[in-house]
């Protein structure tokens, strides 16, 4: 995109305010974004530590180091904090930051109400964590929290676990409308809509899928606390209700969730690609009808996740072609980057590493998605590591290794300093090493039968799990790494240009960096 | 702000207003489309009120009765037969034999599921014990009965229908689902007596 933007002098602007109550009582979406970010990492840490329990457990067959009680916390809690607590607010922390930079907004559309969403969020996982230490434990059901699992036989703290989904679901919501109205009517004149970079794009859609969405989640867990506590039956069949009805009610929810994990992913790796292969990206109008496309369509393939639960031939088949039909618009994503990168000028410094592997694996994420999506085979494939196997590779490899590359990009502009870049690409290698070594025996032990969310397993999965839970470790060591880079990065390091990156497009480029406290307050103009 | 920033903001509040209400209006959508299609081999919990089902051309098919016990409802609760050979068309009585082992008071409920789902849609019943709440007495027995008809647009693929009951021990739970039901509680009830034994 070729953007001008018309000189304006920051005449008075003014830094932030000092101590703690600039971080309390903030309305800059600089530093809410940075809030966010925090809070995604601490999170991060926490469901990843989680991650090891679980994995350390799974070293070797028998029971070696955790109740089985207690193992099925860590999966429920390891689930629920790496999707609602690590990929969600760091999405949520990239937009803040950059959507404002990107439209050339002087700020979000509302101030205080992105100030309300996310520190509401602490609360959530503060509430959320402490049923860890409540009478009964935490809640053990697994992130899809299935009733009767999640109603009749839940732990007593399931009503906290309920309550934090409800303020996380609010955060959520607010944070969508934030976007939303920032991104269409607060947008520099000239820019119009097929003008907008393409990580705003991915951002305008996540939050209309958030917002239709959320508050069917909301709906979900409020159905539950009814049959908890006010002797409602929706999911008890003694009533009158119906335990499936739960599966259908959360995947409709389910579904488009995975994608919200997924679009900014999209947008931040367009903007990568297009930039350190230095070309203009291939296929912009193609890649934003391919957003839409699969954001329509995840309303109409939640089923695909409840193949085995017993439907008629004609909804299997339906959902069946249906979710055959996404790999169409993906298809078409990954054809682009990789006729941008064709015959581009490719440097390879850390985000295009993280970006390049992104494609790859993130490709073949989808291609066991369409595995699974193939109702006969799915039979045999439900439940099984093999679905573990899938949703890794397009959660940590896909949305993970997208956050990161984001950083690593956008992290010069925001604190004025390059990163370290010879360990930039160390933290690379070694998450792409280790996220391989982690996952991938994944497949063949899920395919030779080993099922899920079980502490314990048969003999013959012994070698592969234990691959399995070496390469986690090295992943979880390689994550402090990160960590070290990015304060190193804070503290100090060579001065970034404004522009950054050499072939760098778009609007943010245009801002010194770090950029002033408060920018675009004369809005710039786009050409 | 200007008035456009709040129009965009008063529309979405609506549509996430209007997704809350929609997820619960998924329950009764659900339900409707299960009955109507037979989906899930649900079946509705009423008397048919449809009249001209019986005639005389029906095929033969046989019916297996199951019971289960959900959890750890003690009571015993079986079929009379475990399968009867009908014809469609034509009304059968089956009686599923019920006695409440404990030393309490208890309230029953029995779900209805029919396999093959197909068959769901065809099967029609003039009373069923599954209408209401049974309620026994410490070691008070009872023989439930089922009066139904498989009609003859039942597919004729269909030759083996299997109908499973399971029953709940709904005692602690007020009956505030079944109350559309109560006024033939009081019908139900002599029902019961009479079929004691």
């Amino acid at each position: 995109m070729s953007a001008v933007i018309e000189s304006h002098e920051q005449d008075h602007h003014h830094g932030p305010p000092k101590g703690i109550t600039r971080w309390l009582y903030t309305t800059n979406h600089k530093d809410i974004g940075t809030l966010y970010l925090w809070l995604s990492f601490a999170m991060f840490l926490i469901g990843g530590a989680m991650a090891l329990v679980i994995r350390a457990e799974l070293f070797a067959p028998g029971m070696q180091i955790v109740e089985p009680e207690f193992y099925n916390q860590m999966l429920t809690l390891h689930g629920l904090i790496m999707v609602f607590g690590a990929v969600m607010p760091a999405f949520v922390g990239l937009a803040n930051w950059q959507v404002p930079l990107q439209v050339g907004a002087p700020d979000m559309a509302l101030p205080r109400m992105n100030n309300l969403s996310f520190w509401i969020l602490p609360f959530a996982f503060i509430v959320l964590l402490s049923s860890l230490f409540m009478e009964g434990g935490a809640p053990n059901f697994g992130w899809t929290f299935y009733a009767p699992l999640s109603t009749t036989y839940a732990p007593p703290s399931v009503t906290f676990f309920i309550f934090s989904i409800h303020i996380m679901g609010a955060s959520s919501i607010m944070g969508s409308i934030n976007v939303i109205v920032t991104i269409m009517n607060m947008r520099a004149p000239g820019m119009t809509l097929m003008k907008m970079p393409l990580f705003v794009w991915s951002w305008l859609i996540t939050a209309y899928l958030l917002i239709a969405v959320m508050p069917v989640l909301a709906g979900a867990v409020t159905m539950m606390l009814m049959d908890i506590h006010f002797g409602t039956s929706f999911f008890n069949a003694a009533g009158g209700g119906d335990p499936v009805l739960f599966q259908h009610i959360f995947w409709f929810f389910g579904h488009p969730e995975v994608y919200i994990m997924i679009l900014p992913a999209f947008g931040i790796t367009s903007h990568i690609i297009e930039t350190f292969s230095r070309k203009q990206l291939f296929g912009y109008t193609s890649m934003v009808w391919a957003m839409t496309s699969i954001a329509i369509l995840s309303f109409v393939v939640w089923a695909h996740h409840m193949f085995t639960v017993g439907m008629p031939l004609a909804a299997e088949l339906f959902f069946m072609w249906a979710t055959m039909l996404i790999a169409v618009p993906t298809g078409v994503k990954v054809f682009n980057w990789i006729t941008t990168m064709f015959k581009g000028s490719i440097s390879y410094e850390t985000p295009m590493l993280f970006a390049i592997a992104f494609v790859v694996l993130f490709t073949i994420g989808g291609f066991s998605g369409l595995m699974l999506a193939i109702t006969p085979a799915d039979f045999q494939y439900h439940d099984t590591y093999f679905v573990v196997a899938h949703f890794h590779y397009v959660l940590v490899p896909g949305s993970i290794f997208a956050i990161m590359a984001g950083v690593y990009f956008w992290i010069p502009k925001w604190t004025g300093n390059m990163y370290d870049e010879r360990l930039g690409r160390l933290h690379f290698w070694l998450s792409f090493i280790s996220v391989n070594i982690t996952f991938f025996p994944q497949h063949w032990v899920g395919l030779a039968g080993m099922p899920r969310r079980y502490p314990d397993y048969a003999l013959q999965f012994a070698d592969w799990n234990m691959v399995s839970t070496v390469g986690a470790f090295m992943f979880g060591a390689s994550q402090i790494l990160f960590l070290f880079i990015v304060l190193k990065t804070l503290m100090g390091g060579k001065k970034a240009t404004a522009e950054v990156w050499e072939s760098s497009r778009g609007l943010e480029w245009t801002l010194e960096s770090p950029p002033p406290y408060h920018t675009f307050t004369t809005p710039p103009k786009v050409n | 702000m200007n008035n456009k920033s709040k129009k965009t903001i008063k529309l979405l509040s609506t549509v996430v207003l209007g997704m809350f209400v929609f997820s619960f209006a998924l329950v009764p959508l659900y339900n409707v489309f299960c009955e109507v299609t037979g989906l899930n081999g649900k079946i509705e919990l009423k008397a048919t009120t449809e009249k001209g089902l019986e005639n005389q051309d029906g095929r033969d098919i046989s019916i297996q009765f199951i019971s289960h016990n959900n959890e750890e409802m003690p009571w015993i609760f079986k079929p009379s037969e475990d399968k009867i050979k009908i014809k469609t068309g034509k009304y059968h009585t089956a009686t599923f034999y019920v006695r409440n082992t404990t030393s309490k008071r208890m309230v029953a409920q029995a779900i209805p599921s029919v396999a093959p789902s197909n068959a769901a849609t065809h099967l029609k019943k003039l009373e069923c014990f599954c209408f209401e709440q049974q309620e026994l007495a410490p070691g008070e027995e009872a023989l439930l009965p089922v009066k139904l008809l498989f009609d003859n647009d039942l597919p004729k693929s269909i030759k083996n229908v299997v109908l499973s009951y399971t029953i709940f021990d709904v005692t602690n739970y007020k009956d505030a689902e079944m109350s559309q039901h109560q006024n033939s509680i009081d019908y139900q009830e002599d029902h019961v007596m009479e079929a004691s034994i």
